[in-house]
């Protein structure tokens, strides 16, 4: 059984995601458990995994025993594995965190809207693991078509916000199926491992420098690196309130490991290519943290801030993989476990406050830690952690990345990233502000709550969530020096 | 250069990279078609046209000369004779996903439709603002 753990962590929440609308059908609530337990034990077999793998090194799993280059192989190395444990991690609590937003729908909303999680939730994993990159094109699909509609079941304007990251993701996707083309064409084979062997004596082709251009595009339209980044603002506001933890904390994350993947360990940094493609997403990741931190200042709606915010912190992963030296790729990891976190519970905090009072602007949550004292526990945690101040998980992968960049002398790094700390504090502070210093808002209760500030399903996670930002941050030497610093240049190959 | 130096290019050309070229022309064309269309059943239909390029540009580099169809017949031996069938493989794959993902693209398009009854870009976000 434990052979075979590495399938089942995309394949449970994938069947989950079929026998819902069937079991739903039966008790309305049933689809959904079914999903929460494939996700819970998803959860446990990456733990098992983790445990496995910094033990005894890489685990390879052949579908079917199909060897590769044939057959499709997964991976699971040490920093797949980690970042599978923060995925389903936040997967979980995020599903656990959405049940209550569905009281009055009837069986079929609730089914749906469980299994389109589900599928999402394979997809985000399936393409973490996968070493295969055919594979990983179809886990994409699957993760942006359910993506697509579950920004579409928010309501308001949430459909067209859906249509046009369709359209967008549409576009990436067709960019990554060229650059497999590119790829294919030279190689004949679809493996990764065996394509970096093969590609090793081509580094010069003109193919690889078509390939990495449309892998930056492609999945920078999917990761929202600054220029490409017009659908997520409007995709992270309305998309349904219960799954905006997991689009907005792990979405984005995966495109982001999947192009670092493949400039690292499939075509590799010592082609002059792919040095040149990493400064050039280092530098538009620069331009992004500043943009994004800017434009996130101005914002009166929490979860649009939250979105800017967001198109900021995705700048840090791909400046953190530009720097390249070891404590740039620890940063840029770290830094995608911390903020898929960090995001995750900020917008199940804002859920949580828009389910008791129907509001997300930020100037209506004066005395907010009067009526919602956990909620803004877990607030305040996030906030300081996305600002970088200990002993919260943020601030480790900034000083990480700090720490990066002056070793390998780009102090350019740092200042954008110290300037981008101080903005970052200055609208994360005016919302502390709002919440704690001001009079209190007058607020009326939109759904009622129960014994709790908010129902038991919904404050379980995200206090969750809060205890982890700081777990996080104080757990950081046994991550980073037991895990990720001796594993990083076996699995990175720097 | 004169005309039958000329001729022989453009053959060559047309015969060797010609298609690839009518396949990036098509790509673009999609991509064209998705900027510039106002109305969102049009930047759905370029979405497709964009699909079917890349499409093409697999089924075309699985081709070879003198290669068919990929079934084992008797006596035929060697890779050589017949082409390459993962692309087509492949490419059954990206079809079934341009399927559904025009199908969900229909569906929003319909909610967007019954919502703000129009698909038109400039009317639907001068709806919108209206709404605010």
């Amino acid at each position: 059984m434990i052979k075979h753990l590495p399938a089942l962590i995309p394949i449970l929440p994938l069947c989950s995601a079929m026998l819902c609308l069937i079991f739903g059908r039966i008790n309305k609530h049933l689809g959904k458990y079914i999903v929460m337990a494939a996700i819970a034990t998803s959860f446990v077999s990456s733990v098992i995994l983790l445990g496995e793998v910094v033990e005894g090194g890489e685990i390879h799993y052949w579908m079917g025993n199909w060897q590769p280059p044939l057959g499709i192989e997964f991976v699971v190395d040490a920093v797949n594995a980690i970042l599978l444990v923060a995925f389903s991690a936040v997967s979980l609590l995020a599903c656990i965190y959405g049940q209550s937003f569905f009281k009055k729908e009837d069986w079929f909303e609730i089914s749906g809207y469980y299994a389109l999680y589900g599928l999402l939730t394979a997809g985000l994993l399936g393409m973490t693991i996968t070493g295969d990159m055919f594979n990983l094109y179809v886990f994409l699909e699957i993760a942006s078509l359910s993506g697509y509609g579950l920004i579409a079941l928010g309501g308001d304007r949430s459909t067209i916000a859906a249509f046009r990251y369709l359209l967008l993701g549409t576009i990436a996707a067709s960019f990554y199926l060229l650059a497999v083309a590119y790829l294919y064409a030279i190689t004949g084979t679809l493996n990764m491992a065996d394509m970096a062997v093969r590609l090793s004596g081509q580094l010069h082709s003109p193919n690889v420098i078509l390939a990495i251009a449309m892998l930056i595009i492609a999945f920078g339209t999917k990761m929202a690196l600054f220029p490409l980044h017009g659908w997520q603002p409007d995709a992270y506001t309305y998309s349904h309130p219960a799954a905006a933890p997991l689009i907005s904390g792990v979405m984005s994350k995966v495109p982001a490991l999947a192009v670092f993947r493949y400039m690292y360990c499939i075509i590799g940094v010592e082609s002059l290519y792919v040095q040149r493609g990493l400064m050039v997403v280092g530098f538009i990741g620069a331009l992004g943290i500043i943009y994004g931190s800017v434009m996130a200042i101005a914002q009166k709606d929490f979860r649009r801030m939250l979105a800017y915010s967001s198109v900021a912190q995705i700048g840090y992963v791909a400046v953190g993989f530009s720097i390249g030296n070891a404590h740039g790729v620890v940063a840029a990891v770290l830094h995608i476990i911390t903020h898929a976190f960090m995001k995750s519970s900020l917008f199940m905090v804002t859920g949580g406050i828009r389910y008791r009072y129907g509001q997300v602007r930020i100037d209506k949550f004066g005395g907010l830690n009067k009526h919602m004292p956990f909620t803004a526990f877990t607030l305040t945690v996030a906030a300081l952690s996305m600002v970088g101040i200990p002993p919260t998980g943020g601030f480790f992968s900034k000083w990480y990345l700090v720490l990066g960049a002056f070793e390998s002398g780009k102090v350019f790094f740092a200042v954008v990233l110290i300037v981008s700390s101080l903005l970052n504090a200055i609208y994360f502070f005016k919302v502390l502000e709002n919440v704690f210093a001001r009079p209190d808002a007058k607020l009326e209760e939109v759904n009622e709550t129960g014994r709790f500030e908010l129902p038991l399903s919904m404050m379980i996670p995200i206090i969750i969530a809060g205890v982890t930002i700081i777990a996080l941050g104080l757990c950081n030497t046994i991550l980073v020096d037991r895990i990720l610093i001796s594993s990083i240049s076996e699995v990175f190959f720097i | 250069m004169n005309n039958v130096d000329i001729l022989t290019y453009l053959n060559d050309f047309l015969a060797t990279k010609g298609i690839y070229a009518l396949v990036l022309i098509l790509f673009f064309l999609g991509m064209f078609g998705m900027i510039t269309c106002k109305n969102y059943m049009k930047k759905l239909m370029s979405m497709n046209i964009m699909q079917v390029a890349v499409i093409f540009f697999f089924l075309c580099f699985a081709q070879k000369e003198g290669g068919m169809i990929p079934v084992l017949m008797d006596g035929v031996d060697g890779a050589e004779f017949y082409i390459n069938p993962l692309p087509h493989a492949l490419m059954l794959t990206a079809i079934v996903v341009s399927l559904g993902t025009t199908g969900v693209a229909l569906a929003l398009l319909m909610r967007m439709k019954d919502r703000y009854g129009t698909v038109e870009e400039p009317e639907l976000l001068r709806r919108l603002n209206e709404d605010d």
